[in-house]
C-alpha cells in the first residue's frame, strides 16, 4: 500500500509509533502532487520546501522527544481564503492576487500549534462563490474522477486533493454547501461545523453570517481528528462559541443507539437524480441494517431556503467586499500587472502604499464620466473593481447592494431574515423526531467543466440540500454513499442539531464500518 | 433688539472616549503618533479580520447617556454604515442605526432667553427653575443697564449612539503631485454621537449647551473635549421660522460643519442665521422646497460657504452587523451606573450656594473649573471656615494665579490646607487681607511655608497692651478726631488707623479701630 493511500488517521498512528518520518510522509505527497496536480489543478500554492522544513523539525523533536501537538507531521493543504501570515492569499480572485496578510488566521496557528505539515494553498470560487471552482480567477480544478468534470466547489481545490490523494486532510469553508457538495462530488467525506463552533478569524470574509470552517478528510475519522484541532472558543471571533469542544476522535467508535434518521419529503422531488436517489435510499437501507428507525420529516419552507441564501449571503457579500477599493487593499486599476497568464498572477507580489487618487496612467478621456461624482477617485474605484472581480463576484455585489437599497430592504433583506427564522424553525420541529436528518448533498453527481457556467440559476439550485444548514446554523456533513452509472461518486448529506458535531461523526462512522465507498479511490493515468 | 424671526438649532456632537485601546480591537487611541503606526488588522480592515467590542468603551458611553437622563434599552445592537471614501477601510463604518444604546434623554443649561417665546413652540422650556437670579457681570449686553434674568431649560436629547471614527485623509499638493496620504491611526477609535433636539434657540444657548455638556463630559471623566484634538466635533443644523403675514414658516434647514471652537459654533450660527434671512428675502424658500444644504465654517472669511457633497445623494444601506453580537443591557447594571456616576455639575452648583451660602455666580465659576478645583475649594472652606472667604479668595487669588500659569489646580503650589489656614488667620485678625495676600505671594513665589511667609513678611504679634498704648498716643495727639467721634462723626478714624499701620505695621486695623472707639467713648482721652 502506497504511503499516501493511507487515512489521516492511520498514518497518524505510522508517525507516532515511528514507522515512518514526517519527511517520508512529506516528499511522498510532494510527490503525488508533483504528478497529479498537473492535471487536476488542485493547488495555487504548494509550499515544498516550507513543508519539508517542517516535517524535518518534527522529526527532529520526535527524536528528542520533545511533546509533539495531535497533528505531528499530518500534511494539512488549506482553501485558499484562509489568511497564512507572510504568504499569498488570494480568495481565487485577481482582486487579491498579490495579498500577503501579515497574520494567521486562528484556525492556521492552531494548525501550528497542532504541528501539522501545512502544504499548500488550494483553489476555490473567486472569494467562495461559486459551487464548480470555474470562478477561479486562475485556472478551474478538475474532478479528479474525470477531468472533464467539475470537483465542484467552492471549496474545490481540497476535495479534489484529498480525493487524488495528494493531501491527507485539507480545510475548506462552507457558506451555502461548499464543503458538503465538492466533497459529496469527488468521493470524500466533508464537514461544515455549527455556526460559532470554528472561528472564523482570518477567514477572508463572503457573508458572515453564515461562513463557517470545516475539515475535509478520507473518512468521518479523519474529519473528527481534524475538527478537533479547528474546533474551540477564539475571543477574536465575537461569534464564536465558548463551549467545550468534545474529544471526537475518542468517542468516534460509539454507535448511536436507537438512532432516528429523517427523511426530508421535499428532497426527494423534482430534480433529483435517479443515481442519486438510490444510492441515498440504499444507504437508508444500511442505517436500517445498523438499527435505526426511519421517518419523513417536513421542512415545509425548504423550497425559500435557495431565493432566502441568494438574498442574505449577496447582501452581506456586497459590503463585505467594499473595502477591495483599490485604496487599502487589492487591485488597483493602472498598476496591478496585466494581463495574467494561467497562474502566473498568483507568484507576483506587492503591497500597495496606501495612497489614494493616483493618476491613472490611461485616464478615461473627458466625457466618459458616469456621472457628476465621477471624479479621479470614482473612477479609480470604478476601474479596480471592474477590472478585479470576476463576473460570478460582480453579479453578488450588485445583487446585494440593490437588496440593502433604501426602498428595497424591507422586501428582501428583512423579509429574508423572517423566511431564515422559520427555516430555522421548521428544522427545530424535525429534531424534536429525529436525531439525524439524512439526504442528498447536491441534485446530481458532478456536471462538466463548461456545462452550466452560463446559468447561474441552475448553478444557484445545485445548494438546494446544504443553504438550510447554513441558514440555520447546524452542522452538516457529507459522506461517500456510492457511484453513478457513469462512476461519479455521490454524497450521503447527514444534518444534526446545533453542536451535535460528535453525533453526525459518529453516524457517519458507523455508516463507513458497514461500507465502503469511503475506501474507493479514482484511478489517474498518470499512476499507470 | 427682537429678530424678525426664531431661530432653530440642533447640535450633533461626537465625542472621543477616553478609552485605552480602540472600539473594536487593542490599538491605542493615543494623538499624535507617527500616521499609520497605532494600527492593526482589524481597525485597517484587513480581509478576514473581525471586530470584538471594547466593553469599557460600552460603559464610557452608557454612563453619559445616562448622565444625558437617556432611557437605555435592554437591548442594543451594531449596524453597518456602507459608504466608500479613502479613510474609511472597511467600505463600511460600524455604528447604530435603529437600535441605538440609548435615546430621549435632555441635558439642563442655563439660558437668558433674548425675547419671550411663543409657548408650545417646541421649544425645550419646560420648567423656568426658581432659582436665584444670576447676574452675569461678563456678558450683560453692550449698553443695557439692567440685568435680565436666567432660568433653567431642557435641551431634549434625541440619541445618543457609538460607533468607530474613521481615518485622517491628509491631501497634499504641492508642486502638481496630487497625492492623498491616509492616516488611520484614528480609524476605529470610539465615537459617542449626541444628538440633541431643535430646542436651541439662539448661538449663545447653542454655545452654553456646548459648554455645560463638555463640563458633564468632564466631570465624568469619559473624554478629554480637545477639540484641537478631534476629541469633540460640533456639527449644526439650523434654520428659522419667521412671523409673516400668511402665517409662520419655515426655511431649509442647513447643516454647518468645520467650526474648531465654541466661539466658531457660535459665530457660525449667528452669521448662517442673518445668511438665512437674506435669502429668504430674496429666494422667498421654504423647508422642503430645496434639499437641504452642506455649508463649511471659514475662519479666516468669518462666513460659511457651501460645501461639495460628498456623494449626490447617500443611501448607507444599513444592515446589522454580523460579525458583532448585540449587546443586552440590564436594569440593575444601568442603576449600578447611575449609582456610580458621582455629583454633578447641576447637582455641584447647588450644594455650593446651599451649604456654602455663595452666590450662583460664584458657583458656576467654581463649577466650571473642574471637579479638581471644587474639590480644592471644600478643602480650604472647611480649614477656614467660612466658604464666601474661600470662594473670594479661590477666584482672586487662586484662579488669577493659575490663568497666569496656565496650569491647573493640580499645579498649584500650596495645599488647600495651608490656605484655608492663611485664610482662617485673616479671618481671626491676625492680620489684614491684604498683608494675607502678601504672605501668599510669599509662599507661592518662593515655596515658603505658612510660618516662614508670615515671618519673611515680617508680621509679628502685636501685644494687646503694646495696642492700647499706641492707641492712647494717637488718640491724645489728636483732639481734633476725637472731639469729631463724639460728635457722631467716626470717619476721621481711619486716619488714625493709618498713622497705627505706620508707626507699627504688624498691628490689626480692625483692634485698632476697636480700641480707639472704646477709649473715646469711655471718656480715657
Ligand atoms: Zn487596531
Amino acid at each position: 500500500m502506497h504511503l499516501t493511500d493511507h487515512s489521516a488517521t492511520d498514518l497518524l498512528a505510522l508517525l507516532n509509533s515511528g514507522q515512518v518520518k514526517a519527511v517520508e510522509v512529506c516528499q511522498a505527497y510532494l510527490a503525488r502532487i508533483e504528478r497529479r496536480d498537473r492535471a487536476v489543478k488542485a493547488f495555487l500554492q504548494v509550499n515544498a520546501a516550507a513543508a519539508l522544513a517542517r516535517a524535518e523539525q518534527i522529526d527532529r523533536r520526535r527524536r528528542e522527544k520533545q511533546p509533539l501537538g495531535p497533528l505531528a507531521g499530518l500534511p494539512v493543504a488549506l482553501k485558499d481564503v484562509l489568511c497564512t501570515e507572510g504568504e499569498l492569499t488570494t480568495c481565487g480572485s485577481r482582486m487579491l492576487e498579490s495579498f500577503r496578510p501579515p497574520y494567521d488566521a486562528t484556525v492556521v496557528a492552531r494548525l501550528k500549534a497542532a504541528d501539522a505539515v501545512l502544504i499548500g494553498k488550494t483553489n476555490m470560487d473567486e472569494f467562495a462563490m461559486g459551487g464548480s471552482n470555474e470562478n477561479s480567477a486562475f485556472f478551474p480544478t478538475h474532478n479528479p474522477w474525470d477531468l472533464d468534470r467539475v470537483p465542484g466547489g467552492s471549496s474545490g481545490g481540497s476535495a479534489a486533493c484529498v480525493a487524488a490523494r495528494m493531501a491527507p486532510l485539507a480545510v475548506g469553508s462552507d457558506t451555502g454547501g461548499s464543503i458538503r457538495c465538492p466533497a459529496g462530488l469527488c468521493g470524500i467525506s466533508g464537514m461544515k461545523p455549527t455556526y460559532g463552533r470554528v472561528s472564523r478569524y482570518g477567514l477572508v470574509a463572503f457573508a458572515s453570517s453564515l461562513d463557517q470552517i470545516g475539515p475535509f478528510g478520507q473518512t468521518a475519522e479523519d474529519c473528527a481528528l481534524l475538527l478537533e484541532v479547528l474546533a474551540g472558543h477564539d475571543p477574536k471571533d465575537s461569534t464564536s462559541i465558548d463551549r467545550p469542544v468534545p474529544k471526537y476522535s475518542q468517542t468516534i467508535r460509539q454507535p448511536l443507539q436507537g438512532l432516528r434518521l429523517g427523511l426530508v419529503r421535499e428532497h426527494f422531488g423534482d430534480g433529483l437524480d435517479g443515481d442519486v436517489e438510490s444510492s441515498v435510499r440504499e444507504a437508508v437501507r444500511v442505517y436500517q441494517s445498523l438499527g435505526a428507525t426511519v421517518r419523513e420529516v417536513s421542512l415545509p419552507h425548504s423550497n425559500y431556503a435557495v431565493a432566502t441564501y441568494y438574498i442574505i449571503a449577496p447582501c452581506e457579500a456586497s459590503s463585505n467586499l467594499a473595502r477591495y477599493d483599490g485604496v487599502h487593499y487589492g487591485y488597483r486599476s493602472g498598476i496591478s500587472p496585466l494581463p495574467l497568464g494561467e497562474g502566473q498572477g498568483v507568484r507576483a507580489t506587492r503591497i500597495w502604499t496606501v495612497a489614494a487618487n493616483h493618476p491613472h496612467p490611461n485616464p478615461l478621456p473627458k466625457g466618459e464620466e458616469t456621472d457628476r461624482a465621477d471624479n479621479a477617485l470614482v473612477q479609480m474605484y470604478r476601474r479596480s473593481r471592474a477590472e478585479g472581480f470576476g463576473a460570478e463576484v460582480k453579479r453578488r455585489i450588485m445583487l446585494g447592494t440593490y437588496a440593502l437599497s433604501a426602498g428595497y430592504y424591507e422586501a428582501y433583506y428583512q423579509k429574508a431574515l423572517k423566511v431564515r427564522r422559520l427555516i430555522r424553525q421548521d428544522f427545530d420541529r424535525a429534531f424534536e423526531e429525529v436525531d439525524l436528518i439524512v439526504g442528498p448533498v447536491t441534485p446530481t453527481p458532478a456536471f462538466k467543466l463548461g456545462e452550466r457556467i452560463d446559468d447561474p440559476l441552475a448553478m444557484y439550485l445545485f445548494d438546494l440540500y446544504t443553504v438550510g444548514a447554513n441558514l440555520t446554523g447546524i452542522p452538516g456533513m457529507s459522506i461517500p454513499c456510492g457511484f453513478s452509472a457513469a462512476g461519479l461518486p455521490i454524497g450521503l448529506h447527514l444534518q444534526a442539531p446545533p453542536f451535535e458535531e460528535e453525533r453526525l461523526l459518529r453516524g457517519a462512522y458507523m455508516f463507513q464500518q458497514a461500507t465502503d465507498w469511503h475506501t474507493k479511490k479514482p484511478e489517474l493515468e498518470e499512476e499507470n | 433688539m427682537s429678530a424678525p424671526y426664531t431661530i432653530i438649532i440642533g447640535l450633533e456632537v461626537h465625542v472621543q472616549l477616553l478609552t485605552e485601546s480602540k472600539m473594536f480591537c487593542s490599538c491605542s487611541t493615543k494623538f499624535g503618533a507617527p500616521p499609520n503606526t497605532q494600527t492593526c488588522p482589524v481597525c485597517i480592515g484587513m480581509p478576514g479580520s473581525l471586530p470584538v467590542m471594547n466593553r469599557k468603551a460600552f460603559e464610557l458611553a452608557l454612563k453619559t447617556a445616562v448622565a444625558l437622563n437617556c432611557e437605555i434599552p435592554r437591548f442594543t445592537k451594531w449596524d453597518r454604515k456602507n459608504y466608500y471614501y479613502p479613510d474609511l477601510p472597511k467600505g463600511y463604518q460600524i455604528s447604530q442605526f435603529d437600535l441605538p444604546m440609548s435615546h430621549d434623554g435632555w441635558l439642563e443649561i442655563e439660558t437668558k432667553p433674548l425675547s419671550p417665546l411663543p409657548v408650545g413652540e417646541g421649544s425645550g422650556v419646560r420648567a423656568a427653575n426658581s432659582r436665584v437670579t444670576r447676574p452675569h457681570p461678563n456678558s450683560l449686553p453692550e449698553g443695557e443697564g439692567i440685568v435680565s434674568s436666567s432660568t433653567t431649560k431642557r435641551i431634549g436629547i434625541i440619541r445618543a449612539h457609538l460607533e468607530e471614527d474613521a481615518g485622517k485623509s491628509m491631501h497634499d499638493e504641492v508642486a502638481g503631485k496630487a497625492d492623498s496620504r491616509i492616516d488611520l491611526n484614528r480609524a476605529g477609535t470610539p465615537l459617542l454621537e449626541i444628538v440633541s433636539q431643535p430646542d436651541l434657540r439662539s448661538p449663545a444657548e447653542a454655545k452654553t449647551y456646548l459648554t455645560e455638556l463638555k463640563l458633564l463630559l468632564n466631570y465624568l471623566g469619559v473624554s478629554d473635549c480637545n477639540m484641537q484634538e478631534g476629541s469633540l466635533r460640533v456639527d449644526a443644523n439650523i434654520n428659522l421660522h419667521i412671523d409673516t403675514p400668511q402665517g409662520r414658516i419655515a426655511t431649509p434647514i442647513v447643516e454647518v460643519k468645520n467650526m474648531n471652537s465654541f466661539r466658531a459654533v457660535e459665530r457660525a450660527l449667528a452669521f448662517e442665521a442673518e445668511r438665512q434671512y437674506r435669502q429668504w428675502q430674496e429666494t422667498g424658500h421654504k423647508l422642503g422646497e430645496v434639499p437641504k444644504s452642506t455649508r463649511g465654517w471659514d475662519e479666516g472669511s468669518q462666513t460659511t460657504r457651501e460645501q461639495r457633497a460628498k456623494e449626490e445623494s447617500s443611501d448607507y444601506r444599513y444592515f446589522p452587523d454580523p460579525d458583532l453580537l448585540p449587546v443586552t443591557i440590564t436594569t440593575e447594571e444601568v442603576e449600578r451606573v447611575r449609582a456610580s456616576l458621582g455629583e454633578l455639575p447641576a447637582a455641584l452648583r447647588a450644594r455650593l450656594e446651599q451649604t456654602y451660602g455663595i452666590a450662583a455666580y460664584d458657583s458656576d465659576v467654581l463649577v466650571n473649573q473642574g471637579r479638581l478645583l471644587v474639590d480644592y475649594y471644600f478643602r480650604v472652606a472647611k480649614t477656614c471656615g467660612d466658604g464666601k472667604t474661600a470662594s473670594n479668595w479661590m477666584q482672586q487669588d487662586v484662579l488669577r494665579w493659575l490663568n497666569e500659569h496656565q496650569v491647573d489646580i493640580g499645579q498649584y503650589p500650596v495645599a488647600a490646607e495651608t490656605l484655608g489656614e492663611l485664610l482662617a488667620k485673616v479671618r481671626g485678625g491676625a492680620f489684614d487681607t491684604s498683608r494675607g495676600r502678601q504672605v501668599l505671594a510669599a509662599m507661592l513665589e518662593s515655596r515658603l511655608s505658612l510660618g516662614d511667609a508670615i515671618r519673611q513678611v515680617g508680621i509679628e504679634e502685636v501685644g494687646e497692651s503694646a495696642v492700647i498704648e499706641l492707641c492712647r498716643q494717637l488718640l491724645q495727639a489728636n483732639p481734633k478726631i476725637v472731639a469729631e467721634v463724639r460728635d457722631g462723626k467716626p470717619k476721621g478714624i481711619g486716619a488714625l488707623i493709618g498713622q497705627a499701620k505706620k508707626k507699627n505695621p504688624n498691628v490689626n486695623p480692625a483692634r485698632v479701630r476697636e480700641i480707639c472707639l472704646e477709649m473715646i467713648q469711655k471718656g480715657e482721652v
